[in-house]
């Protein structure tokens, strides 16, 4: 038993080991609003935004099999499709390396999916390096998250699904954390729509975003993985569907997920809707959201 | 005696304008973010709007200051700055959304909007330190020197405006209560400039009656 121990930490230790010495950077450049990083570990692709920081990953790939999802907030993030299991219209904030974008255009062909990122240089990288790809089904814009969603609010438009990734843990826009933000994004719901938000599962800031996020939608889920690193709020614009009316969307689900390595019964397995923050934590306005104060 | 403290009450009024204004400033790029986003041109607007202003400002109070220069008329300034900074709080919204539906970039958005909640009140705000000048030199050899005092203190408040809402107030208060109160140290500061003049008037009166008495 005790040389078991002593081969796996070996043999992990070696992983490690090697996979750091193996890492090349691919590409580097520094755009407007931070450096951007395409590091090469063997089979492994990643876009990193800041070097120094312990979590600088922002997308990663494999590129033998860039159907698999490696990052576990994005298979959390398909928490969404167990509540709206065939969204028509997506709206995804914060590209990343775009390996959201394309699982999904694959998942639902006919879907409309427009992704925003306020970063040009973003973009590149996600169609240089990630095989991002547009057709006239998927787009993307360069566009600040809350002004993109004010003018299509301005236009009448509705998504069945909104996905919020545009936090990196280094920086946070303030003011797409906010009461007046949420409530933005909360009337661009259809009805049936649903918003995933990758979000914050340590730091101050955790109380005050969920008070947040209750304050806007009422009850909502949080999806956690087993090692709390991520957390992704789950919130819909009705009246939020109880664990028991979603479960048959989840058997439905499993097969069309499999293929992307995302095991849709552990993730609802990990649906929470308990309160796990304090009563009177104060919610985050346009007029008060120190958040990157709070994330420290 | 009178003299040596309204100098002081000068320094001290520069320094908090100095304040005032970086303050605001700083608060500019929270006040437009929801409706023009947070990207590096929203600061270039805010920036090219207060600079503007000041230099604005630098050049008609350096003009107001060459026709009868008194400490009730610094303090009007001081009044009327508080009152032109109370609208942000106030329309702030209002004006952003109009602006917001009206322009499409958002680069000429922001720029449109920081000039109309800003370009009056640092224009009248930047009239300070001229005034200042005036008001403090009484001969040509120090009045390099008290140039040099006076940008002392009005940008070292200009730093501490700068740090003490960026690192506490925005973490203790609402942006709008910063503004209100920021007005309302601008209306307090320029009554007090009034008031002391109104006593030095009174002073020098008293003195000029006991001089005739004798």
């Amino acid at each position: 038993m005790k040389i078991n121990i002593y081969l796996l930490a070996t043999l992990l230790l070696t992983a490690l080991f090697s996979a750091n010495s193996a890492a090349k950077v691919v590409h580097q450049e520094r755009s407007m609003y931070r450096n951007i990083l395409v590091e090469d570990t063997g089979n492994l692709r990643c876009l990193k935004f800041n070097v120094k920081s312990k979590k600088t990953n922002q997308s990663c790939f494999l590129k033998s099999d860039p159907n698999r999802l490696v990052f576990n907030y994005t298979k959390l993030m398909f928490s969404g499709m167990i509540v709206n299991p065939n969204p028509s219209r997506i709206l995804i904030v914060g590209l990343g390396g775009g390996t959201m974008s394309n699982t999904l255009h694959q998942l639902l062909p006919n879907a409309e999916i427009e992704n925003i990122e306020i970063d040009p240089a973003v973009i590149k990288v996600a169609r240089q390096y990630f095989s991002f790809f547009e057709n006239d089904k998927v787009t993307s814009k360069v566009v600040d998250g809350r002004i993109f969603i004010k003018r299509a609010l301005l236009k009448k438009q509705q998504y069945d699904w909104i996905i919020l990734d545009a936090f990196n843990g280094d920086y946070i826009p303030e003011h797409l954390m906010t009461k007046e933000f949420l409530e933005e994004a909360k009337t661009l719901l259809s009805d049936t729509g649903v918003l995933t938000a990758n979000t914050f599962s340590i730091s101050d800031l955790y109380d005050y975003e969920s008070s947040t996020y209750q304050a806007v939608f009422g009850d909502f889920y949080q999806v956690k993985n087993k090692r709390q690193e991520n957390r992704i709020i789950l919130a819909t614009k009705q009246k939020l569907p109880s664990k028991a009316q979603l479960k048959m969307n989840v058997a439905a689900l499993g097969s069309r997920l499999q293929p992307y390595d995302v095991n849709i019964v552990n993730v609802f397995n990990n649906f929470t809707a308990k309160q796990d923050w304090p009563e009177n934590a104060p919610i985050l306005t346009d007029q008060f959201s120190p958040a990157n104060l709070l994330n420290q | 005696m009178t003299l040596a403290w309204q100098n002081r009450l000068i320094y001290l009024l520069a320094f908090c304008s100095g304040f005032s204004i970086m303050g605001v400033e700083l608060l500019g790029g929270r006040i437009l973010a929801p409706f023009f986003g947070s990207s590096v041109h929203i600061w270039g607007s805010i920036i090219t709007v207060f600079m503007l202003s000041l230099s604005i400002g630098y050049l008609y109070g350096g003009k107001l200051s060459t026709q009868n220069a008194n400490l009730t008329r610094y303090g009007i300034i001081f009044i009327l700055a508080g009152i032109l900074v109370l609208p942000i709080a106030l329309w702030g919204n209002p004006i952003m959304e109009t602006i917001f539906v009206a322009i499409e970039d958002s680069r000429y958005g922001s720029l449109a909007a920081a000039s109309a909640l800003f370009l009056l009140p640092t224009i009248v705000l930047g009239m300070i330190s001229p005034y200042s000048v005036r008001l403090l030199v009484t001969s040509k050899e120090q009045s390099g020197q008290v140039a040099g005092i006076l940008y002392f203190v009005s940008t070292l408040g200009s730093a501490m405006g700068t740090i003490f809402t960026s690192f506490y107030f925005v973490l203790w208060f609402e942006v709008n209560t910063i503004i209100v109160s920021y007005s309302a140290l601008l209306v307090v500061l320029g009554a007090t400039a009034m008031t002391f003049q109104k006593l030095a008037n009174q002073a020098q009166l008293t003195t000029e009656e006991v001089a005739h008495e004798n």
